[in-house]
């Protein structure tokens, strides 16, 4: 078998949190090779490790051990500033509850992933287009709460692909929304996957949302418990 | 992120809490405004005294009877052989001219209106050492000292309070301790002085107020003011008039009967205690400053905690810690700046206002707000933002980005 192409290579990751006195183990080994362009269902109960894999996959936080490979780039331990640089780059997050800075229009809010990667040219235009993508290309003054949920998610997409990244990593991204606009983002989404090859990794409860995609990882008392292939 | 990008957002997340930014910075303009009034207020009272200490004269010497730091066993007053010996240019070569008073209050009539004035004995030399000139009519010449005349000229104060004006007074006849006096002649005005009023004078010869008015032995004098040559030679005739007294009244070795004080020990007294006076106010000042600070620390930290999911987002796309810590830091400088900029008008407003209250009771005093001040005013106001706001910007830079994204 050759050599595929991952984007991300997780080797027996394991999270352990200190509640007080007690330990909890909220990963205990997890393994996942996820390919270059592929779409994948994160699922899983409550209390199933679903958040912790998220994070560390996000590169919001770093695993107790166990070796996780962003892009081919070990980031298990990376500093702080390495990590806000990764996330900055090479991931895109889309949240359940958009969070989108209420003061500023939705251009300011998409040109901030840019600001952070120090870029100051071309900040505007790169972010009107990135509205444009989504179907805003008329609301690109427009603050958060001028506008509708299923707009808002919109704007926090074009945030997350503004920086062409690896991954976008959605968080529920239809748990805030109507069934219609909930159905509006996911085809976006797909639509992204398909456009740009970008890797799309959704984490869910919604099997319906799962079912939408190719392959669906299942978390079980942080552990992985089978690789359903359709 | 660059500095305007910092600056724009910073601005952005004032504007949307204007009621709690613009009370935020009101410790700071109060502390601000405050210690620009007091060093504007204290400048202007320096000015103000150095002025009226200069404008009694330039290069003057003054010489009193007795020694104010030890007692002295017979005590000799100055006399007219004193002033004479002042006057021998072998002895005293620094000297440019010598006048003698003698002074004390007294009351005066003018139909009727009375009021009490400072009484001063004088001869010609004093119009010139002691720099006076006259609306109208002529000074005290030697003929009116030899002859012990009853005229008197009157300060401009003075004349307001008799006759309503302060001219087309000469040849009108005022009663001194209810002897009449032809008055001669009305002096320009100088202004206050730290001696009192410079205003507020009668001069009369100084023969007529020994014998008639005050009652001193016949050639006894109060003061004698000295004016050296130059500014250089203060100290010279500091030195010779000293040695002439030394010699004339035969005193015992470091145990002078007299005391002489220059201009400028009077202009350094005056220095030291408004600026003691200066320090004073601007320490208390200062104070209301650092209360203005450790407010803009507190609004900081409930601003963090509220913003901590805003943080924890920007972190999630790529915020570094640092730039984190400069948004917050940026947020707390401006507002102090606000708050300093905003003081220093106020401040400036306040000192004009006391200025014109000052000039409204009669003491012509400018307040006078300088650059080093606002200067000052404005390094300190941003030093105390990046201050207090240090704690409070590290602590939002710390928030870890799982923690804080999940927090609600």
């Amino acid at each position: 078998m050759e050599k595929k192409d991952y984007v991300i290579l997780a080797k027996e990751v394991t999270k352990v949190y200190q509640m007080g006195e007690v330990l909890v183990n909220a990963l205990a080994g997890v393994s996942i090779k996820i390919c270059r362009g592929e779409v994948v269902a994160i699922m899983g109960p409550s209390g199933s490790g679903k958040s912790t894999l998220m994070n560390i996959i996000g590169c919001l936080d770093r695993p107790t051990s166990g070796e996780y490979y962003l892009d081919d780039q070990l980031v298990s331990n990376m500093t702080d500033n390495q990590l806000a640089s990764i996330r900055n780059k090479k991931v895109g997050f889309v949240f359940q509850n958009f969070n989108l800075l209420s003061r500023s229009t939705a251009l300011i809010n998409v040109e901030l992933p840019l600001r952070y990667a120090g870029i100051i040219e071309g900040r505007r235009e790169k972010a009107a287009q990135a509205l444009e993508s989504v179907g805003l290309g008329d609301r690109l003054n427009h603050k958060p709460t001028e506008l509708s949920g299923g707009q808002q998610q919109r704007v926090a997409m074009a945030r997350a692909i503004i920086n062409n990244p690896s991954i976008i990593l959605a968080d529920e991204p239809t748990g805030n929304l109507d069934s219609k606009s909930g159905k509006e983002i996911m085809d976006l989404l797909l639509n992204m996957n398909k456009e740009f090859g970008t890797t799309l990794i959704v984490v869910t409860h919604d099997s319906k949302i799962a079912k939408q995609t190719k392959r669906v990882i299942e978390l079980y008392d942080g552990l992985v418990k089978g690789k359903k292939k359709k | 992120m660059n500095l305007t990008q910092s600056i724009r957002e910073a601005l952005e997340s004032l504007v949307a809490n204007k009621l709690r930014a613009a009370l935020t910075i009101l410790g700071i303009v109060i502390g601000v405004a405050a210690v620009i009034a007091m060093l504007a207020v204290g400048t202007g009272a320096q000015d103000t005294i150095i002025g009226s200490i200069s404008g009694i004269g330039t290069n003057l010497l003054f010489v009193f009877q007795g020694n104010l730091q030890q007692d002295i066993r017979n005590e000799q007053p100055l006399t007219v052989g004193d002033v004479l010996a002042f006057s021998d240019i072998f002895q005293a070569p620094h000297i440019e001219a010598v006048a003698s008073i003698v002074s004390g209050n007294i009351g005066i009539a003018y139909e009727g209106k009375t009021t009490s004035v400072e009484l001063m004995g004088v001869t010609p030399e004093f119009e010139y050492v002691r720099n006076y000139d006259l609306i109208e009519g002529s000074f005290i010449t030697d003929d009116h000292v030899n002859g012990r005349a009853s005229v008197a000229l009157l300060g401009p104060e003075v004349a307001d309070k008799l006759f309503g004006r302060r001219e087309f007074i000469t040849g009108e006849t005022i009663r001194i301790d209810g002897q009449p006096f032809r008055v001669i002649g009305i002096l320009a005005a100088k202004g206050g002085g730290s001696f009192g009023s410079q205003d507020n004078v009668v001069l009369v010869p100084i023969t007529t107020a020994r014998v008639r008015l005050l009652n001193r032995e016949r050639d006894h004098v109060d003061v004698v003011f000295v004016q050296a040559i130059d500014a250089k030679s203060v100290p010279l005739v500091y030195e010779e008039i000293a040695q002439i007294l030394r010699t004339r009244h035969r005193t015992e070795l470091g145990a002078d009967d007299f005391t002489i004080f220059t201009q400028d020990d009077f202009l350094s007294v005056a220095g030291t205690i408004t600026d003691v006076f200066t320090i004073f106010l601007g320490g208390i000042a200062a104070i209301s400053l650092l209360v203005g600070g450790i407010g803009i620390m507190n609004i900081m930290l409930v601003s963090v905690t509220e913003r901590t999911k805003e943080i924890g987002l920007r972190k999630a796309i790529g915020a570094k810690k640092s730039d984190i810590l400069i948004q917050f830091l940026t947020e707390s400088v401006l507002l102090s700046l606000f708050g300093g900029i905003i003081g220093i008008i106020f401040g400036w407003v306040i000192s004009a206002v006391v200025g014109r209250i000052a000039a409204a009771s009669g003491t012509p005093f400018f307040p006078a707000v300088g650059l080093d001040a606002i200067l000052l005013a404005t390094l300190f106001s941003t030093a105390v933002g990046l201050f207090f706001g240090i704690y409070p910007a590290n602590r939002a830079a710390s928030l870890e980005p799982v923690e804080a994204l999940r927090y609600e």
